[in-house]
């Protein structure tokens, strides 16, 4: 019954990286590839429609964490407590951005907007990869399963423990690579005219230091948590992820040179999806990894709430999901097809 | 000021007050609108529809706004009260996790597709849309409540071997009859806070001649949904609410009432200041055995007031409590004359020749908020100084490890930063109201 929540809570947050991580890419990607007002507004047509359901697989997958491993969900967010308030700021300041821009017709309010567009878009994925890089080298917790980690100390993943260090750091650009390599896509299949050209041109920019950075983490990874390969080996689900991965990466390259727009975006949604998963994979079944005693751990199964709860969420979770994946099907065919350049309404 | 508890309280509460400022007239306003485009579509009337999308329009800056607020809240339950989330999480995360998969999906989806679609959809495929976002916003309402009446009045739960929580009963907790009453009030009180603000602007396009039909139509609209909704406000919803805060948290009404000393034939005080340490209310004015009569539906039944109470029990802010209580209790009152006013000058065709009470409409609108917020603080102030009722107190559910300085520190980022949110939504709302309703041809779009 863990196992079976400990699955979905990862798919949860895996399906919400996917998601919000293509309009984090476009917004990232925002100056550089829409350069007058008319391809901007064509960029935030774009995503319009999209990025605030993206939001909701995060609370959603909140929710069951919540749900279903109430002592992870209390010892990660108490214990990340700085970082995840910046992470909820620069939410605020996004989420403003993308709704407030267009109110006014004036060009110094839709170039502040433009910007903060920009820089939250960044930050966002920097500060996910960084959680995600605390996950993996561990996080200090005591006997009692709380900890509490200062937003950076000594900068260095073996001592004096921060949210920040060189190695969580480097986890949150590679987050970053990877989230504009699939805006860039996604914009790509999105859009058409000049926006489209450049994006696909970002995204073959982008695409070597993507590669790089997954090598480099890849290989600090193997240093700092060599536990993390061990399971890794171990699991049969974890190998089927990771051959996903790869071909996700090698299809988004080669149906972009092709010019299949969309194939290459599901490419990259299925790097993403499967880089993700055969990292829960591996960590299966700790959620918390302690660096100062193993046993101290948060894991599966002396995190969860009693089965009852456990069993209580199966009755009615499955019926949401399906309902989520409508709305999402209705609302992707209703906004099929690319916003045209040609098609973005004169003032607002 | 040094222990982290009052840091962790200052915040939840200003961000939560701050957040429920606007799904409050999401709710309400969904509900509006409804209406307003099906009066459209039955009688093929224009004007009902440029009201339609002035609204929606306003909709879709407030719903901004909403989600933007609400994420943090979500968080806040981890970041800042972890040791309630590890106790009650087994059933709280239940309605919270519901919340996110059944009412937040619809809500993000279907916003998109009415602000965005009314040319891809048709007419009648933008009210479905609309009725969607009504239907996502109202289901989001129910399950916050049903977490906060859990917390009221905990039922359908077992403690577990370790202490904690977990569900026993997931019907009985879903459905817990202080979840239902609360939530009749609650939505009672959005469409009244809707109401007040579609009348203001109204009102205000009337006095000042622009805009004639779609004032007019917003004026009908709000006037009478007005009425309607402030009379179920006090009576029943509000009533009943009283009464089971009266069976369930006996202490909390006392608190409310400035009730000190038990009896029978108990008086309700109109006006009053409590003086706690002297453990009276100073200045009353008191209409005798009517508290009796509210609370248990007899003149003469007995009460209890503070003193049958141990003090370890008693809310921690019994003025600020009462005070909230009495101007939530008073403002209601004022709103049933305001628009029961406003419907008679309106239904002997004297309301646009009525300038003053035009003026009064127009800026009455902040009211509803005021009376929202007083009632929150009722709820919450009242259920001290538990934070689950009877089971769990409020002192000990914040997060083990968090600093007071660390707390006050995100609770001050948290005031800046909704401070200049606050400015910009009043600035792009008066934009709005300035410009007025748009020409069908430049559709809905943001
Ligand atoms: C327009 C807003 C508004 C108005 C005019 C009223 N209320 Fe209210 N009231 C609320 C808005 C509200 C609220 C914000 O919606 C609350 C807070 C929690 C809840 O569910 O509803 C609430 C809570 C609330 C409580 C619960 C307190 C607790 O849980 O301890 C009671 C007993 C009442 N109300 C009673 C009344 C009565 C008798 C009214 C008579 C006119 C009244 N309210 C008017
Ligand atoms: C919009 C409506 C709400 C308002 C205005 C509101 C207001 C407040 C206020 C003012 C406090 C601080 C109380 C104090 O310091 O004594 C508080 C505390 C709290 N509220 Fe609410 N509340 C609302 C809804 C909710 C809901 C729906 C929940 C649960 C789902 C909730 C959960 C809590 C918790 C966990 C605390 C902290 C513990 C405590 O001080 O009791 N609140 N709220
Ligand atoms: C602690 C309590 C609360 C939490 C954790 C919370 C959480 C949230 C979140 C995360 C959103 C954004 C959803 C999205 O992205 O689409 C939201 C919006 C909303 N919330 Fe709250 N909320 C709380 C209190 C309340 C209360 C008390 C009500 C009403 C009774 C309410 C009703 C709504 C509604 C209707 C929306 C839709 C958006 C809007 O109105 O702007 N919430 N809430």
């Amino acid at each position: 019954m863990e196992a079976i929540w400990f699955g979905l809570a990862a798919m949860m947050v895996t399906i919400y990286v996917v998601m919000d991580g293509f309009d984090f890419g476009a917004g990232g990607l925002h100056l550089t590839v829409a350069r007058q007002d008319s391809e901007r507004r064509q960029v935030l047509a774009a995503i319009g429609p999209f990025w605030d359901g993206n939001e909701v697989w995060l609370l959603a997958g909140g929710g069951v964490l919540f749900m279903a491993f109430p002592k992870v969900l209390a010892s990660g967010l108490s214990g990340f407590y700085l970082a995840i308030f910046l992470f909820l700021w620069v939410l605020i300041l996004r989420g403003l951005a993308i709704e407030l821009r267009s109110h006014v017709a004036d060009s110094m309010w839709r170039a502040f907007w433009d910007g903060a567009f920009t820089v939250a878009s960044i930050l966002a994925p920097v500060l996910l990869g960084a959680a995600l890089g605390n996950v993996l080298r561990g996080v200090p917790v005591g006997e009692d399963g709380w900890f509490a980690l200062p937003l950076f100390d000594s900068l260095s993943p073996s001592s004096g423990l921060g949210v920040l260090d060189w190695y969580t750091v480097l986890c949150g650009v590679l987050a970053l690579a990877a989230v504009l390599h699939h805006g860039a896509l996604f914009l790509a299949w999105k859009t058409d005219g000049p926006v489209r050209s450049r994006s696909r041109a970002a995204a073959s920019r982008i695409l070597p230091a993507l590669a790089a950075l997954w090598v480099a983490t890849t290989m600090a990874t193997t240093r700092l948590a060599p536990e993390v390969f061990r399971g890794l080996a171990a699991r049969p689900l974890a190998w089927l992820a990771t051959g996903l991965f790869l071909a996700g990466l090698a299809t988004s390259y080669a149906a972009r040179r092709a010019g299949r727009d969309l194939l290459a975006f599901l490419g990259s949604a299925a790097f993403l999806l499967g880089l993700l998963a055969a990292t829960a994979a591996a960590v299966y079944p700790t959620w918390l990894r302690s660096t100062l005693d193993p046993v101290w751990s948060l894991t599966a199964a002396n995190a969860a709430a009693a089965r009852t709860s456990l069993v209580t969420g199966l009755y009615w979770w499955p019926l949401g999901f399906v309902l989520a994946l409508a709305y999402f099907t209705v609302l992707f065919r209703l906004h099929r097809g690319k916003v045209r350049a040609s098609e973005m309404p004169e003032g607002h | 000021m040094s222990d982290p508890l009052f840091w962790h309280r200052l915040q939840f509460g200003f961000t939560i007050i701050y957040h429920y400022l606007f799904p409050q007239l999401t709710m309400g306003l969904a509900l509006l609108i409804v209406v307003l485009k099906l009066i459209a579509l039955r009688t093929g009337r224009e004007a009902f529809n440029n009201a339609a999308r002035f609204w929606i329009r306003i909709f879709g800056l407030n719903f901004a706004f909403g989600v933007v607020t609400g994420i943090p809240m979500e968080f806040q339950f981890g970041t800042n009260w972890a040791r309630f989330s590890e106790y009650a999480g087994g059933v709280v995360g239940q309605t919270l996790a519901m919340e996110g998969i059944f009412a937040f999906f619809l809500e993000s989806t279907f916003l998109a597709l009415l602000i965005w679609g009314e040319r891809r959809l048709g007419p009648r495929g933008h009210l479905a849309a609309a009725v969607a976002l009504l239907l996502g916003s109202w289901l989001s309402g129910y399950f916050i409540i049903a977490t906060n009446a859990f917390m009221q009045h905990p039922v359908g739960y077992r403690i577990a071997a370790d202490g904690m929580l977990q569900i026993a009963d997931l019907s009985q907790f879903v459905f817990n009859p202080w979840a239902v009453v609360q939530y009749l009030h609650n939505q009672s009180a959005s469409v009244v806070t809707a109401a007040f603000v579609m009348v203001a602007v109204g009102a205000f396009w009337t006095l000042r001649r622009t805009h004639s039909e779609v004032a007019r139509v917003s004026l009908r609209t709000g006037l009478f949904a007005g009425l309607v909704a402030s009379i179920l406000v006090a009576f029943p919803t509000g009533h009943e609410h009283g009464r089971m805060v009266a069976t369930r948290q006996p202490v909390t009404l006392a608190a409310m009432e400035g009730h000190f000393e038990s009896g029978s034939h108990a008086p309700l005080a109109v006006i009053g200041q409590p003086n706690v340490p002297e453990r009276r209310l100073d200045n009353p004015i008191r209409l005798p055995a009517v508290l009796s009569w509210i609370a248990y539906g007899d003149f003469s039944a007995s009460v209890r007031g503070l003193d049958a109470f141990p003090e370890s029990e008693w809310p921690d802010n019994i003025e600020l409590l009462y005070y909230a209580f009495h101007i939530m209790v008073g403002l209601g009152t004022i709103f049933i004359a305001l628009m029961g006013l406003g419907t008679l000058q309106l239904a002997r065709g004297r309301l646009e020749r009525s300038r003053w009470l035009l003026w009064l409409l127009t800026f009455a609108f902040p009211f509803p908020y005021i009376a929202t917020t007083a009632g929150w603080m009722t709820a919450e102030l009242g259920r001290q100084p538990w934070l689950v009722y009877g089971l769990f107190r409020t002192a000990e559910g914040a997060s083990p490890l968090v600093h007071s300085g660390t707390a006050l520190f995100t609770a001050l980022g948290f005031a800046g930063l909704y401070f200049v949110m606050g400015i910009l939504f009043l600035a792009l709302v008066a934009q709005e109201v300035a410009h007025g309703p748009r020409t069908p041809e430049h559709g809905s779009h943001a």
